[in-house]
């Protein structure tokens, strides 16, 4: 087997986008964004794989997706064990370092969109044909859906992904495609947390606001007004009584 | 203190600990600093209308409106601006017509929107009135018995007479059948009369004068004109009340008398006849004067019969008579002083030179003494429009200034014989990309360098050269020191700092850069980024409107002797052909380097991390049959490219199909598509894909944890940002879509969706974060978001990063924030090695430039603090980013309509060059981590040295001490 050449830089250079055409299409459906419950069997996405020496793809079909109607998308997916013939091709393809291709049409995972929209063209994605070799045809695909269920995108990734050059027994390893499949609709984006914020500060408020509100002037600082009352009575009293003693007392010392 | 559980306790650490922050993050500019490191220049774009202050020789005022919906006022003895008045962009603000009288400017907006009146010497406003709808057509000054009162706003169906003193409205009259009639100029000859002229094109004319006082009608004729459609581009009126038509089919020129009382008609005079004769394919235009509103106009006018070629005639008694023929002319003009009215004529000289020449309006007869000489920019434009600013001298005769504008956008301003007075690069109101390139070392520098790339000459040579270059740096630096002591003597404001191409040469903390910068106009310029100077300027001749340029540095100065290149790609947007212009980005010199031929219209253009056998990496483009063509294309370039095809991959956007395609590099160069995603334009339009930039540098490949375990980021560098928005626009429906996308496989990473969120986006991806900014329809408010990628706790491969071999989807964190204003721009700090925290330098509306640091954007921010979060640094949780004044990093140095930032790493690690762009430009440093890695200004050299000296010498005298002791000791 070929030893593979580690794609150690991969260059990709930022954008030029070609021309922003405002092309705006006005979509009539008011259901968007809502999984619509159906009552329909359920849809089926087929997935097709090519793997030529010639790195010409010429598409065959792998299996089927059934996406049952429902919340959850909930996918089954069923796909045919690789002929004899298939894998040796594998096999080849690898040696080469050719590439292992899977596309799905474009269509929408709604089931009543389906039947008013013909599927026009594919989206494709790939592996190397050595990793998936290499991983004994344990792959991942998942299906991208966009917020209103429409398929944008697929990717394929193998579990190990690398191509180190191991020798792979090809009647038990490649037989039988051991795929974790999955749909992947947008997440929705978080909002700024503005609720639980403003309850926290008020709880924050609420801790420290309380017993201080509850004081008055008087009840917070009567250990220092009631001494200064007691005092300034105390010494008004003092005045009225040894004034006159007070007053002797200095003009006995100026004597 | 053992309560650290409390809530209330954390929360007070809490705040204790932002205040810690903010503290930390007081970056404000001390007074003295203000224009140390920083500079701003401001612009007012193409000029559309000027205006001199005609009524004093000494005035220096110059009013000038422009396309950029400007109005403003410049020194004409320095070009600086004395105030400046920047209206709404588009044709909102569209600066119809500029009229002065007196001190007052009038200034028509907004396709006749609104009528401004201006005080023109400080810039105040006198008053302003909102005018009826209905499209602007043109606008008079109506003068009664030597007093101008009123002026007279035309539009298409409508005409109002307002006061010039309040602007209130005296009259406003709907225009007879107006569906028919185009009626295009007003009239008014000083004799208290206002005149309508229409046209219904290919018929008549039609003339209706309205009383000033009611705006009664009082006189409404037609005229047959079957040959005229525009009254606006082909008549003009001169001498008291006669419309002069000029009609380039029977090459002839038609009179009519407007004041006659019989029915009037027009008399034709044949060009032929006055010996005259229009350039074939030329329209013929007609240029007329009227030196005051309260006076009929002059009977003596311009008439341009081909692109250099102009004629002055005039008007008697029903009789047109030429005066002076200019051939060759490049433009003319009249000019008023006092009671006197000139000609002036620009004629070519030669190829590099023109002469302007006054001539006397009444007889054409030339002046002496009046010749400038004008200079033009060999690597500048032809003049396109000339203004004159006459004055009468002390002896009574006519001087004059000239302000000429140029297709390149430059405002010369020139005097008397031919001195430049000042210079305005006005297309730098219009930057659309910029590269901020490193300055080559100065010649020692370069010289020992260049040592190395030489090849061996043999031992002996070596040495003896090695030595010779070790003497030049020597006595280099002892001229320096020199020089050091020679300046300290002088005071510093004699000390020259003059910037010019030849003393260019890199400073030792590389602070000091050359800003390329591409102008929409086509001209590109160099400028020097410490003080501002415009060291270069090369205007490109024949770009289209509404080009793209993208600009690459394809050879840095790092490679002596070979010199930098840059490579300007521009692509005309509706053909999508490009072309390539290859320059040296220090000395602006156009390289003789061929480059290819791009017959076919480029898609994408990306450069490539190869060099060729020159050191100038390889730029790849890619044509609409996804053919690439390489530059440069030798076989050593062609030759690598085989050798690494396969790990060469690019992707294409096309957003009006929403499709986006991944395509794969073939051993012969050809290519293959590999991967596509399709995102539906039904629901949602692709409105920007960015990657991250090239010189990007990840010091950190994790971020500690409170509890010590590293938390290892997710350091794609092929990932894509792609940002839809939804076509929906309804407030509850719209939506913002964010697409992370690998460029390589094409692989889905991450797809969030903003709902109830409108454009426009702006956002930032840079390291493991996506910043952007959308408007919440829902809250009415801006918000940023933040995502940030992170592998998790372990490295899938920590040693090399590839896009084919991660298979494991790494962990995405959110979270969004209210921003409580509105942004323009957004973009992030860079440095040299990225160990210094990043900031986001956000533009706004206000022309403020925010440094906001990164660290309110951490989707890692807690709800509420915990011992690990403090530990990690991290601020608890506030839905609000505030904006902090201190945070501006352009002080008061506002910059108007800020369109982009560019950022640029010094060789400083704590410093990060900005230059934000717009209608000005401002220049800055910014030090996200403050200066950690610099000593400051006032840092106490003599305090530190003298302690060490003595700490020094107190060591040796104890040593001393401590020996006689011993010795003492020792005897006793």
């Amino acid at each position: 087997m070929a030893v593979a050449r580690h794609l150690s830089f991969v260059v990709v250079i930022l954008t030029t986008i070609i021309g922003f055409c405002t092309e705006i299409v006005n979509c009539n459906n008011g259901r968007r964004g809502d999984i619509v419950e159906s009552d329909l069997a359920g849809m089926s996405v087929p997935i097709e794989h090519s793997f030529e020496v010639d790195d010409v793809p010429r598409f065959r079909l792998r299996g089927t997706v059934q996406v049952k109607p429902g919340r959850e998308n909930v996918v089954s997916f069923s796909q045919m064990s690789l002929s004899d013939e298939d894998r040796s091709l594998l096999k080849d393809v690898a040696a080469v370092d050719g590439l292992y291709r899977v596309r799905v049409p474009r269509l929408s995972l709604q089931a009543d969109r389906e039947t008013d929209r013909q599927p026009d063209g594919h989206l494709s994605a790939f592996v190397r044909a050595c990793s998936l070799v290499e991983s004994h045809l344990s792959d991942v695909i998942t299906l991208h859906t966009d917020v209103s269920g429409y398929l944008i995108g697929v990717s394929i990734v193998t579990v190990p992904g690398a191509c180190q050059g191991a020798e792979v027994e090809d009647e038990v390893d490649l037989e039988v495609f051991n795929t974790t499949i999955s749909i992947m609709p947008p997440v929705n984006a978080p909002s700024p947390e503005t609720a639980l914020y403003i309850e926290r500060m008020e709880q924050e408020m609420d801790k420290k606001g309380k017993p201080q509100e509850q004081k008055s002037f008087f009840a917070k600082y009567w250990m220092y007004i009631v001494p200064l009352v007691l005092f300034l009575m105390m010494s008004g009293a003092q005045d009225q009584s040894g004034g006159g003693a007070g007053g002797g007392a200095t003009s006995g010392g100026g004597r | 203190c053992g309560s650290w559980s409390s809530a209330a306790m954390g929360w007070l650490l809490a705040k204790i600990f932002i205040s810690l922050y903010l503290i930390i993050f007081v970056v404000a500019v001390f007074e003295d600093q203000v224009g140390k490191f920083d500079w701003r220049q401001q612009f007012v774009g193409e000029v559309r209308f000027a205006l001199f202050d005609i009524n004093s020789q000494a005035s220096k005022k110059l009013l000038v409106a422009t396309e950029k919906n400007i109005f403003a006022s410049l020194n004409s003895r320095t070009g600086d601006l004395f105030w400046r008045h920047v209206d709404k962009t588009g044709p909102e603000g569209h600066i119809d017509m500029l009229l002065l009288y007196g001190q007052d400017a009038l200034v028509v907006v907004g396709n006749g929107r609104i009528l401004r009146s201006w005080e023109t010497t400080i810039g105040g406003l006198n008053w302003e009135t909102v005018l009826d709808t209905g499209s602007f057509q043109s606008a008079a000054f109506i003068g009664v018995q030597d007093q101008v009162k009123y002026v007279a706003v035309l539009k298409k169906s409508t005409i109002s007479l307002h006061y010039i003193s309040n602007g209130h409205q005296k009259w406003v009259e709907n225009l007879p059948e107006s569906d028919t009639v185009q009626y295009q100029i007003v009239y008014s000859g000083g004799s208290g009369q206002v005149l309508l002229l229409g046209v219904v094109p290919n018929s008549h004319i039609v003339m209706v004068e309205y009383k000033i006082e009611d705006g009664e009608i009082m006189k409404q004729k037609s005229v047959a004109a079957p040959w005229l459609t525009s009254l606006q581009s082909s008549c003009v009126v001169v001498g008291s009340g006669v419309l002069l038509c000029v009609d380039p089919m029977t090459q002839s020129m038609y009179t009519l008398l407007l004041q006659s009382e019989e029915q009037p008609k027009m008399s034709q005079i044949l060009l032929q006849t006055l010996g005259l004769e229009v350039a074939s394919g030329f329209q013929p235009v007609l240029i007329s004067t009227q030196p005051h509103p309260t006076r009929p106009p002059l009977p003596e006018f311009f008439l341009q019969l081909g692109p250099d070629h102009h004629i002055l005639l005039q008007f008697k008694d029903g009789l047109i008579s030429p005066l002076r023929d200019f051939n060759p002319s490049h433009l003319v003009t009249f000019a008023t002083t006092g009671e006197k009215t000139v000609a002036a004529v620009m004629t070519p000289k030669n190829d590099t030179a023109c002469s302007i020449n006054l001539y006397t309006a009444d007889t054409g007869r030339r002046l002496l003494d009046t010749t400038i000489i004008y200079y033009m920019d060999p690597n500048g434009g032809r003049p396109t429009r000339l203004y004159v600013h006459a004055f009468l001298k002390k002896d009574d005769s006519v001087g004059y200034r000239v302000l000429v504008q140029n297709e390149d956008l430059v405002l010369s301003f020139l005097q008397q014989p031919g001195r430049v007075v000042w210079t305005r690069e006005e297309a730098l109101a219009d930057v659309v990309t910029m590269e901020m390139v490193d300055l080559p070392l100065t010649g020692t520098q370069a010289e020992l360098e260049g040592e190395f790339g030489k090849k061996a000459d043999g031992l002996l040579a070596m040495v003896l050269k090695r030595l010779s270059s070790q003497l030049i740096v020597l006595q280099a630096w002892l001229g320096h020191l020199w020089k050091l002591f020679y300046d300290a003597r002088k005071p510093r404001s004699q000390v020259k700092n003059d910037v010019t191409i030849e003393t260019l040469s890199r400073d030792e903390f590389n602070l000091q850069k050359m800003m390329v910068m591409v102008t929409a106009s086509g001209k590109l310029f160099g400028i020097d980024s410490k003080s501002g100077t415009i060291l270069w300027k090369q205007y490109l001749e024949n770009v289209k409107p509404n080009s793209v340029f993208k600009l690459m540095v394809q050879r840095t100065t790092a490679h002596f002797p070979h010199p930098p290149q840059c490579t300007l790609l521009i692509k005309d947007k509706d053909t999508g052909l490009g072309s390539l212009n290859v320059f040296n980005p220090i000395f602006g010199k156009k390289s003789h380097i061929s480059v290819p031929a791009l017959p076919r219209p480029v898609l994408q253009s990306l450069l490539l991390p190869l060099m060729d056998q020159d050191y100038a990496k390889v730029l790849l483009l890619v044509d609409d049959q996804y053919k690439v063509t390489a530059f440069p294309s030798t076989k050593n370039v062609l030759q690598q490219l085989q050798e690494t095809a396969s790990s060469i991959f690019f992707y294409l956007v096309d957003s009006s199909q929403g499709r986006l395609s991944g395509f794969h590099l073939r051993k012969d160069l050809s290519t293959e598509l590999i991967w596509e995603v399709v995102i539906p334009t039904e629901m949602q339009k692709i409105v920007g894909v960015k990657g991250k930039r090239a010189n990007e540098h990840v010091h950190s490949q994790g971020r500690v944890m409170g509890d010590r375990s590293v938390l290892y980021k997710y350091l794609n560098p092929n990932l894509l940002a792609v940002v839809t928005e939804s076509t929906d626009s309804h407030q509850e429906r719209s939506f913002v879509g964010i697409f992370l996308i690998d460029g390589v496989t094409g692989r889905i990473v991450h797809e969030a969706v903003q709902r109830k969120a409108r454009g426009p986006v702006h956002f930032v991806h840079s390291e493991n974060w996506v910043v952007y900014v959308y408007w919440n329809t829902k809250s009415r408010r801006n918000e940023f978001s933040v995502l940030e990628l992170f592998e998790g706790m372990e490295l899938y491969n920590s040693t090399v990063f590839s896009s084919l071999d991660r298979p494991h989807p790494p962990q995405v964190l959110q979270q969004s924030y209210i921003f409580p204003s509105p942004i323009s721009t957004l973009e992030a700090t860079l440095t040299e090695k990225g160990i210094t925290s990043r900031h986001l330098l956000v533009g706004l509306p206000s022309g403020a430039i925010l440094s906001l640091p990164k660290m309110f954007l951490d989707p890692r921010r807690p709800e509420v603090a915990s011992e690990q979060s403090r530990e990690e640094n991290l601020i608890p949780y506030s839905p609000e980013i505030p904006i902090r004044t201190e945070w501006f990093i352009n002080y008061n140095q506002t910059v108007s309509r800020v369109k982009g930032i560019y950022t640029a790493p010094s060789g400083l690690e704590s410093t990060c060059l900005v230059v934000a762009y717009g209608l000005d430009i401002y220049q800055t440093r910014v030090y996200p981590s403050k200066q950690f890695d610099v000593l400051k200004d006032d840092y106490d050299y003599v305090l530190i040295s003298s302690v060490l000296l003595g700490l020094f010498f107190a060591t040796m005298i104890s040593k001393r001490l401590a020996e006689v002791k011993l010795l003492n000791r020792a005897w006793r």
